[in-house]
């Protein structure tokens, strides 16, 4: 339906989003010249020149590409410039930038020892791959060795440090680890009492997962209901930007949490080490993409539905002619609905479950345009050999099992794995906060107070981190953690006390309906005081 | 809860009516927002105190009587659940929707009509836009379809590309 021009894999127009791509670069991949614009990243400048195969696995040489975009899988791992196993989803382009796949021979896209793959293929059915040659234990050992040589993690650097090394000691009341909607609202409420604020995030932007929210937000006016994320996103980081004692910090990778000391690395004209004392600490570093255990899902064509969202609303990159989405849940029927805004078909969205995930409205939306959603069906395989061509899905019976003989293929040249998040809690667990599985709330989460503050004292948790939910849960959350933050230290007096009282009634009424009641059920596993120890 | 299977509603499950004569009497805002979600911009947006909300997860129950078609709840809606409905004389009828897509409909064009699971139940005609730059990129479409679709038609999309 949507006529949307497309250049160079790169969307022209769009009919929310405006796409400023500055100068024109040239980037070299593996010899070959590449256009790229400054403020692309890598891996989304070789997406847009029509690359799919990114590296090659570990063992038998299969394809592999794009995921997940914003840095937390390993697919698109890179030599560039010398230095090998960047992240090429989170290094942005520069003219003349030399970017080397690592796996594979001469080179991941033309990998002839792939023939491994093609020939346990036809011999072993899939799966087998992890299998074979595995015992003995010499055996095992001797093909592993060989199979590393093969590919693997790249070369040792060739290239030797250039630049300037800085380091700076920072002491501040709250340190906020993440920039996205927990973050910035943990940075803001703690900063508008007067606490002493450091923000820092791995992006040369703020916003998180914002900056590709399209849509207009869900909730209350209250919470910014009727907006969309991109201006969320906005209208935070100007709220920031008013805080004289909020100190932000972009391109900055927070690495471990030594008691109250934190060791971080910003990038920068000088790149630096920071040593930053914090009184408090609030984590809100979100969550990474599931992904599904089905046939082909390594293939390069199978998207995490987030990556695929940075792709096209942060770059303006067309990921394909025609999408599956699995899953259909909300970030899967928002997605399918933004791929139409965008100019892009959806085949189908097909859920597991009886029934749709998300909110009707979002379903409605895409059903009205014709997009069928097969609900109790799952996909069975992805078809392709270097890139997705097709789908099987079939329809599944009372025990979750596929129903013989209702297989049917898709037509899609790729697939958005939209099954859910979990937690990025590695820093957690570092600094030895206690964690625990509950799956309502998305995985291995922290415990906590109903003030969002970790068994490690002083250090909070905000956002998906904390547990999944949404965007203006985020920012409930961090609003919590920043006053508390913020009181314990003394700042706000009376005033921030009754706010933060406001604040847990207003997200305990948010989440009162049946869309919560999952939520909380998780959340009495996990907030302390109404934990049942075992 | 059978929607939430199928992704659309079906006509038992549709909100009530509003009355052949207050259609005739100017629009009224039709909400098809069944489910209980934490979501309240309409009944915000309500000037007339028409919409009904008792807590933030309660679906919003519409008074067409207290109604006055201002359309400040359909510009906000995240939902785009909300339709303003019209009859005319003649048999006319018309839908006012939100519409999000390229190329932006102009008042003049004319559009395939499509029903709640996307298929095409007819023809119509623009015959008044919001434009998308006057409400942050969400345009308002109102479309002029024969009476008996406006129960029907959901969505639009136009029947040839300008070039």
């Amino acid at each position: 339906m949507p006529m949307t021009r497309f250049e160079d894999g790169r969307l022209q127009e769009h009919p929310i989003l405006e796409f400023e791509r500055k100068r024109e670069v040239t980037i070299y991949f593996n010899g070959k010249p590449i256009k790229a614009y400054e403020g692309e990243t890598v891996a989304a400048a070789l997406y847009a020149a029509g690359i799919r195969v990114f590296s090659r696995s570990f063992r038998w040489h299969r394809p592999r590409g794009f995921f997940c975009a914003i840095g937390k899988c390993s697919a698109c791992m890179m030599e560039v410039d010398g230095i090998p196993n960047v992240r090429t989803c989170k290094t942005y382009v520069r003219d003349g930038m030399q970017v080397r796949t690592q796996s594979g021979v001469p080179d991941a896209e033309k990998d002839v020892f792939a023939v491994f793959d093609n020939i346990i293929d036809r011999f072993f059915p899939h799966g087998s791959h992890y299998k074979k040659f595995t015992s003995p234990k010499p055996l095992r050992n001797f093909v592993t060795r060989q199979l590393r040589k093969m590919t693997g993690f790249g070369n040792p650097p060739k290239a030797t440090f250039g630049g300037k090394a800085g380091y700076e000691e920072i002491d501040v009341d709250v340190l906020v680890i993440g920039g996205g909607s927990g973050g910035m609202s943990a940075a803001i409420n703690a900063g508008k009492y007067g606490a002493k604020v450091l923000l820092a995030d791995e992006n040369p932007f703020l916003g998180g997962q914002l900056v590709k929210q399209t849509h207009r937000f869900f909730g209350s006016a209250r919470h910014r209901a009727g907006t969309r994320g991109i201006r969320i996103a906005k209208i935070l980081e100007e709220e920031i930007a008013k805080l004289e004692n909020v100190d932000v910090r972009k391109e900055t990778w927070v690495f471990g949490i030594y008691s109250r000391e934190v060791g971080a690395f910003q990038r920068g004209d000088e790149d630096k080490l920071l040593r930053i004392r914090a009184k408090k600490i609030v984590v809100a570093t979100g969550a990474y993409e599931r992904t599904l255990v089905f046939e082909n899902n390594d293939l390069p064509g199978v998207y995490g539905a987030g990556g695929v969202q940075t792709l096209m609303n942060v770059y303006g990159i067309k990921p394909g002619n025609i999408g599956l989405i699995v899953g259909s849940g909300n970030v899967g029927l928002i997605l399918t609905y933004q791929l139409r805004q965008a100019g892009v078909e959806v085949a189908a969205i097909v859920e597991a479950m009886p029934h749709i995930g998300g909110y009707f409205v979002h379903a409605a939306k895409v059903r009205r345009l014709g997009i069928p959603i097969y609900t109790r069906h799952t996909i069975l395989k992805a078809l392709g050999k270097r890139s997705v061509e097709g789908a099987i899905i079939s329809k599944l019976d009372e025990n979750w099992k596929p129903v013989k003989g209702s297989e049917r293929r898709i037509d899609c040249d790729f697939i958005c794995v939209a099954v859910g998040l979990s937690p990025t809690h590695e820093l957690l667990y570092q600094a030895g906060c206690e964690m625990k599985f509950v799956p309502e709330v998305g995985g291995i989460v922290p415990l906590r107070t109903r003030y969002n503050e970790t068994t490690v004292s002083g250090i909070y948790v905000a956002g998906d981190v904390a547990g999944i939910e949404e965007a203006t849960a985020a920012i409930m959350e961090g609003r919590i953690a920043g006053i508390h933050a913020a009181t314990t230290l003394g700042y706000g007096g009376d005033e921030a006390k009754q706010e933060l009282e406001e604040a847990v009634k207003d997200l305990e009424e948010f989440r009162a309906g049946p869309f919560g009641e999952r939520i909380c059920q998780g959340l009495e596993k996990c907030v302390i005081g109404s934990e049942v120890r075992i | 809860m059978k929607y939430l299977e199928r992704g659309y509603l079906e006509k038992d499950e549709l909100p009530p009516f509003p009355s052949k004569e207050r259609l005739r009497k100017k629009s009224v805002a039709y909400i098809e927002c069944p489910q209980p979600i934490p979501c309240s911009p309409c009944y915000e947006a309500c000037p007339a105190d028409a919409i009904k909300m008792e807590n933030i997860n309660d679906p919003p129950e519409v008074d067409y009587e207290k109604c006055t078609g201002c359309m400040k709840c359909i510009r906000v809606c995240p939902g785009l659940a909300i339709f303003m409905l019209r009859l005319r004389n003649g048999g006319i009828g018309e839908v006012t929707l939100q519409y999000e897509f390229l190329p932006w409909l102009k008042k003049g064009d004319r559009v395939r009509l499509l029903n709640r699971k996307g298929e095409i139940v007819g023809e119509g005609v623009v015959n008044w836009v919001l434009p998308p730059e006057r409400n942050d990129h969400t345009s308002l479409v109102r479309v002029e379809m024969p009476a008996e679709l406006i129960f029907e038609v959901r969505a639009v999309k136009p029947v040839e590309v300008r070039k």
